[in-house]
């Protein structure tokens, strides 16, 4: 596979061509902060977390949905970058209602730690308190949509590791939802085959298994990772 | 140097926020007054639509004082819609916790929040009549408080993960057993909190002889009381049937199931509080006038059922008149004493059971009745938790009972007493003011887990003219 040279942060990086931003500027080892993206699954460019700035464009750019090329000049942090992740985490506060003293992932969420790390310890936008429901209708599993912020990581492991797709989302921007086959309780999904997979990448409190307390769930997201090396690479000891 | 954590936590003078209103007649006499409570907090409204899963770790928000007995009161709720008996081992660490939680509560009410009226006086300099002032004029005595809530706040810890608001109770049983090693040092806690407690009993005792006048006035009268007691009688925290006895010392309630609470309480409501008013329904809502907590289970019980805590208990009867129950709300000082004595024995007690670090601490199951019932004693007095859910354990309803609530007729006729007894209607001064605010005290009401900082006015007394209207207002340090 081709190389193409490209400078992130003023470095010169050598990449393979078809990877996309995000891989290489983490091959770096650079922290840049991501939430819908999961090693194992599709990309999805949905949070916009990983944003950065190409030399040339005006819009900042998703790195994980940007493909790598020749010469480009990639910027991962400056101010504008974080007031505009900043911005994202606090609007996803602001859409559903995430309390999180009370929620099973409380100390191990990923959208509490994304918050910890911009210093979100206000909203400046006025939250949207909506109405909605919790589906409690599984045996094993509960879906709360207050705690569930549309990453679709539900959506792709389901569809693309357990091979079923159970869940999709329906509506549009704010009104999206989670559901199950064609909007049904979940009891009622006759493709689910309740492996459980949605619940260990999802990264709030969001999906989880019943009887849990708050402060007590640790949840398994490197297991798409691990089941798709399994497969294709044969390999069982990562 | 070994890292430290030191936190200092928001010291109060009362646990929430409260207003009280006096109405005087034409001649400056005192007619009517009432004790407000302005905080609203809508649990029963934003509980709807959770799994009752998450009920004990949501309820327990709802104090920072006394998270633990709202969390047992919810578990228990929830043990009675899973249809389940706990493990014996679970069933006693919950009461090891409840009593660790009565210990820490009943120390901040009466070292933290009382301890400065009752040693440095009612109408003492209001700079100096808090915690602050009590480390300074006694220094031994603000140790003794602070360690004595400590030990209570430790057992939580090591027990429940953390001390205030521990998510470890579950419909069920409990999260997490005891960890055998830790059996040790929770045990070499007791002896020193005995010590302390039965120190400040006879410090207490002395100190009284001068408060002939509070003890006449502050909540003197007759009422009925209500209590859990195990089925022998004892003295009950955790389990057990209620009680209700009335001013005379006769029962009228012998041992009702907890759950059937409805049969014989009814909930009033008033336009000028947040706090709903509850009564014996039998004797409609004048003479249902009940009251709960420390001085009431004291009442109602026929011992403790621990050594020393029947010893005190004994003496402590000594404010009866005539065989009647102790019917001064002012002993509730007295009572809180003897209950942490109980609670350090029953402690200690439960530490040496062979089977406390058992690890099968939970029972499974899912939704097998439509309702659930949880009743506990809090530090404050009886809790009810009454939910109602849908077949999948989304909650539909929600009736909370807390012990403030029952005292809220109570407290409402303490502090017409004291405003009668102590004010001469023309001059307000700040001693009368603390006197009126110590009525309140006397009952340590949890109106809720706000939080004040020291020297910011805490309550309200409004001065009303005979035709309602506001003639002056105060703020209480």
């Amino acid at each position: 596979m081709a190389e193409v040279t490209l400078t992130i942060d003023n470095e010169k990086v050598s990449a393979r061509e078809g990877q996309n931003l995000l891989q290489v500027i983490r091959e770096q080892g650079i922290d840049l902060p991501t939430l819908c993206h999961l090693d194992g699954l599709s990309e999805r460019g949905g949070c916009r977390l990983c944003v950065v700035e190409v030399e040339g464009s005006s819009r900042l750019a998703a790195s994980c949905v940007t493909a790598v090329r020749e010469d480009m000049r990639v910027t991962t942090a400056s101010d504008r970058l974080l007031r505009y992740r900043r911005m994202l985490v606090e609007l996803l506060f602001a859409e559903r209602n995430h309390v999180c003293s009370v929620c099973v992932m409380n100390g191990n969420c990923e959208l509490q730690s994304l918050a910890t790390r911009f210093g979100v310890d206000h909203l400046r936008y006025e939250p949207l308190y909506p109405r909605l429901p919790t589906d409690a209708s599984h045996e094993k599993y509960t879906i709360d949509h207050n705690r569930c912020v549309l990453c679709a990581r539900c959506v792709r492991v389901c569809d693309e590791v357990e091979g079923v797709h159970t869940l999709d989302i329906m509506g549009r921007g704010v009104s999206s939802r989670i559901i199950n086959d064609l909007n049904q309780p979940w009891r009622a999904s006759r493709t689910c085959t309740a492996c459980g997979k949605c619940v260990q990448v999802c990264p709030t409190g969001a999906l989880y298994i019943k009887e849990t307390l708050s402060a007590h769930v640790e949840k398994r997201p490197d297991l798409p990772r691990r089941i798709v090396d399994a497969r294709k690479k044969r390999v069982w000891n990562s | 140097m070994e890292k430290k954590t030191v936190t200092i936590d928001p010291v109060t003078r009362i646990e929430g926020h409260g207003k009280i209103t006096l109405q005087l007649d034409e001649k400056g006499h005192v007619t009517r007054a009432r004790f407000h409570v302005t905080d609203f907090r809508g649990f029963e409204k934003l509980c709807e639509q959770r799994p009752f899963w998450e009920m004990p770790d949501i309820t327990s928000r709802i104090c920072g004082i006394c998270p633990v007995s709202h969390m047992l009161a919810s578990a228990k709720a929830g043990d009675a819609i899973l249809g389940v008996h706990i493990p014996p081992t679970a069933h006693k660490l919950r009461r090891l916790i409840h009593w660790a939680q009565l210990v820490q509560s009943h120390a901040l009410s009466f070292f933290h929040l009382s301890a400065p009226d009752l040693l440095l006086g009612m109408e003492s300099d209001p700079q100096e009549r808090n915690i602050l002032g009590l480390v300074s004029r006694y220094p031994e005595v603000a140790k003794d408080g602070i360690r004595l809530r400590q030990v209570g706040q430790e057992i939580i810890r090591v027990l429940g993960g953390k001390s205030v608001h521990p998510s470890w109770a579950v419909p069920g049983g409990v999260r997490a057993p005891l960890e055998p090693g830790k059996l040790e040092s929770l045990q070499a806690l007791i002896p020193q909190a005995i010590d302390i407690t039965e120190r400040t009993l006879e410090l207490y005792r002395e100190k009284i002889e001068g408060f002939s006048g509070e003890i006449e006035h502050y909540g003197d009268f007759s009422s009925l009381y209500m209590g859990l007691v195990s089925p022998g009688g004892e003295l009950e925290h955790y389990d057990g049937v209620l009680r209700v006895m009335d001013g005379g010392g006769k029962i009228l309630e012998k041992g009702a199931p907890p759950e059937n609470y409805r049969d014989i309480f009814s909930e009033g409501v008033e336009s000028w509080s947040f706090l709903k008013f509850p009564y014996y329904k039998p004797l409609g809502p004048q003479e249902g006038l009940y009251r709960v907590g420390p001085l009431a289970r004291l009442n109602v019980c026929d011992r403790a059922g621990t050594p020393r805590a029947d010893r005190v208990l004994e003496e402590f009867r000594r404010w009866q008149k005539n065989g009647r129950p102790v019917s001064g709300s002012f002993h509730m000082h007295e009572a809180r004493l003897i209950e942490i004595l109980f609670c350090l024995e029953k402690i200690s007690e439960t530490l040496s059971d062979a089977h406390i670090t058992g690890t099968h601490v939970r029972s499974h199951a899912g939704v097998n009745a439509r309702a659930g019932v949880g009743v506990i004693e809090a530090p404050r007095g009886t809790l009810f938790h009454d939910y109602h859910v849908d077949d999948e354990g989304l909650v539909q309803e929600v009736n909370l009972v807390v012990a403030s609530g029952h005292n809220n007729l109570a407290m409402n006729r303490t502090i017409l007493q004291i405003a009668r007894a102590f004010g001469n209607g023309s001059e307000i001064t700040e001693g009368f003011l603390n006197r009126m605010e110590h009525g309140i005290r006397i009952y340590d009401p949890c109106l809720s887990c706000s939080t004040h900082v020291v020297g910011r006015h805490a309550s309200r007394v409004e001065l009303l003219g005979p035709s309602g209207g506001l003639l002056r207002s105060f703020e209480i340090l």
